[in-house]
């Protein structure tokens, strides 16, 4: 948990000055006639981002916070199986929302997570893997008309919208 | 009397029927959602805001409202039976409620609960009625350096009242500012932190796709990763016979539940502090005042029905400087205020004069809402319990479907959900290094309306600060705002001196 809190305080430092330069590529100063230049309220937020990262720093240092103290892991080895299908899981999601748009993906989804990480049985996942996406597309699609990303599957909801429409 | 008059009103639009059914479908998903270990009203509303766009603003609003009002009830019912507060406002309750329901008094402990959470909502929403008016007309006087006195105000309880880590909170708040800037600048029109020229940038970061990132993404990988999925649900039986002899005893507990009415919404009101903290003194303020404090946490109903009765009142007062100064009090009335940006509705004082059916129609449903969540929570319990015993590897994959399509829903861009994605997971490690996450969701709502305000400000004055010190308003807020923001500071020194007298 140190080691983490020190790693974050440091990446988040690193990023505040990438901020103060990104605010930068406007004026940061005062602009006679127009009042503070448009990077000048980023800029300065990110100078208090970077304070904030060296306060922690020394905090870290002098062991005040109770992460700073702490000996435990960040994750345990379980925690951090967990994390990482979790994560991945969604990542390949949103991946396969290009792809195969979103009514192939959140199938794919379900079966990984309810078949393979929860151990249902596949009565269960097949049935919440078939009518999500029907929901989903009738609550999205049909009620609130907003798309959904269909990748190359997009042709193929033509004679469905051509029913509903 | 045109108070009255105007409420009349607000009733017939809470009573019109698609309102109507908005209200009931509210506090049924916000039950269930504050039921659920590690969602709260906050989750449910950040979640489900996107799919609010199908009706007009003030059906969207109410529908929130609801769902954070049978949120704010549900939080109990996972505290008591589980053991596992739905949300950190229902933290209080566990201590008494989870020992009522292991000595077979679980359905005691949930009507207490019930009830003394319509106390609370009773008393808060007649509180917020008489309040409201006056304050939007004082409100009405105030110019850009009030505004940004008030927003500076609301940053400042975070870290004078937040509790937490103060350099945390600060970068907390100061990121959640940055992210509010992305896009293009206000007053030039010139494009602003277009982070490796990615076109998705240019129409700015919207507060939902932190929103859900944190509350909804971060969430739930945090609530797999303390609950193991290992829970013990407590069993309770309930009839009429069993509630009429528990509201018969609630009569007894009056004195606690206004007690924890008052405290909760006059704590509500302050921003950063609101349900949580409201709750807690509650339970404290009861504990300290009982005759018999040992029996506290060993299952006294007072213990329940203090801090139940508190975080309901606090829920009111929370959306009272939202609707009155366009300052939200908790980070769901935070997401609130960014859903009446959304709808085109300017938040603060005129929204009242400008918009009265909308504020009057969401005034009057918060009475409704608070009658629906107390029917509905009582007649649900058993279906709750079944709920609660819904595996969590079937929710998770739900919640997680939620949060990516409501993340794509607003823009309807690909670049916010993976963006949300980035957001869940940075903020999950985050968390689990105690940066507190309130304060950037606040933040991003109210950075685009702090930015104006500031510049205009600045302008006006020609760029001298001694603007927020000349005006009447602005210089009180600002004292207040200041004296905030060194009250860590005025404590290090009191706690020393303190030490040394002793």
């Amino acid at each position: 948990m140190r080691l983490a809190e020190l790693i974050m305080a440091v990446v988040m430092a690193v990023f505040s000055v990438y901020l103060m330069w990104k605010s930068a590529e406007l004026p940061i100063g005062w602009i006679a006639g127009e009042g503070p230049g448009g990077g000048s309220w980023s800029f300065w937020l990110a100078a208090g981002m970077l304070l904030c990262c060296i306060a922690i720093i020394i905090r870290w240092a002098r062991r005040v916070t109770p992460e700073s103290q702490s000996e435990e892991v960040f994750m345990t080895r379980r925690t951090l199986k967990v994390f990482l299908l979790n994560a991945g899981a969604l990542t390949v999601m949103i991946g396969l929302f290009h792809i195969i748009g979103a009514y192939g993906a959140i199938p794919v989804f379900l079966i990984f997570y309810l078949r393979f990480m929860g151990g249902h049985s596949w009565r269960l996942t097949g049935a919440f893997a078939f009518f999500a996406p029907i929901t989903t597309f009738l609550f999205f699609e049909i009620a609130l008309q907003k798309t959904l990303p269909k990748g190359f599957t997009d042709p193929w909801f033509d004679p469905i919208f051509a029913f509903f429409y | 009397m045109e108070v009255l008059s105007l409420l009349l009103h607000g009733f017939a639009i809470a009573f019109e029927p698609l309102n109507l059914m908005l209200i009931i479908g509210g506090c049924t998903i916000g039950l269930f959602i504050g039921a659920m270990p590690g969602l709260g009203s906050v989750n449910g509303v950040a979640i489900l805001l996107p799919m609010t766009f199908l009706v007009p603003p003030t059906g969207a609003i109410i529908f929130l409202g609801a769902i954070y009002y049978g949120a704010m009830y549900g939080g109990a019912i996972s505290s008591i039976m589980l053991g596992i507060p739905g949300a950190s406002t229902a933290v209080a309750t566990t201590f008494d409620g989870r020992p009522m329901a292991l000595k077979g008094e679980a359905d005691k402990a949930l009507v207490a609960a019930a009830t003394a959470s319509f106390v609370g909502g009773s008393v808060g929403v007649v509180l917020f009625t008489l309040f409201a008016p006056p304050l939007a007309e004082v409100a009405l006087t105030f110019g850009a350096p009030e505004i940004f006195a008030l927003m500076l105000m609301a940053f400042a309880t975070f870290v004078g009242l937040g509790g937490d880590d103060i350099p945390k909170t600060l970068f907390s708040i100061f990121i959640g500012l940055v992210f509010g800037a992305v896009g293009l600048d206000i007053i030039s029109g010139e494009p602003r932190l277009i982070f490796f020229d990615i076109p998705g940038f240019f129409h700015g970061i919207n507060f939902l796709v932190l929103a859900i990132g944190i509350y909804g993404i971060a969430e739930m990988l945090w609530t797999i990763e303390i609950s193991q999925g290992d829970v013990m649900i407590s069993q309770a039986t309930i009839n009429v016979r069993r509630i009429m002899d528990t509201l018969r005893e609630l009569v007894g507990t009056w004195r606690m539940m206004l007690m924890g009415s008052f405290l909760g919404y006059f704590v509500g009101i302050l921003p950063a502090a609101g349900a949580t903290p409201g709750s807690l003194m509650a339970y404290g303020v009861a504990k300290t005042a009982a005759k018999d404090p040992e029996t506290y946490g060993k299952g006294n109903i007072n213990g329940v029905v203090a801090p139940e009765s508190a975080n309901n009142a606090a829920s009111t007062g929370s959306m009272l400087p939202m609707l009155t100064l366009g300052i939200p009090g908790s980070p769901t009335t935070a997401i609130l205020l960014g859903g009446m940006v959304i709808w085109g509705l300017e938040p603060g004082p005129l929204v009242f004069t400008d918009h009265p059916d909308f504020v009057w129609g969401f005034i009057a449903s918060l009475y409704v809402a608070n009658l629906f969540s107390l029917l509905i929570n009582i007649g649900f319990i058993p279906a709750f319990i079944w709920v609660l015993k819904m595996p969590f590897t079937i929710l998770a994959p739900i919640i997680f479907i939620l949060c990516i399509v409501g993340g794509f829903v607003p823009t309807l861009d690909m670049h916010d959900v993976w963006l949300m994605l980035i957001f869940g997971l940075v903020g999950y490690m985050m968390r689990k290094l105690n940066y507190p996450m309130a304060p950037a969701v606040l933040a991003i709502v109210l950075g685009p309306l702090a930015e104006p305000a500031l510049r205009q400000s600045l302008l006006i004055s020609g760029g001298s600060f001694s603007i927020f010190f000349t005006r009447p308003f602005a210089a009180v807020i600002m004292a207040l705002a200041l004296v905030l923001l060194f009250l860590p500071v005025f404590k290090i020194f009191y706690d020393k001196f303190k030490k040394k007298t002793a």
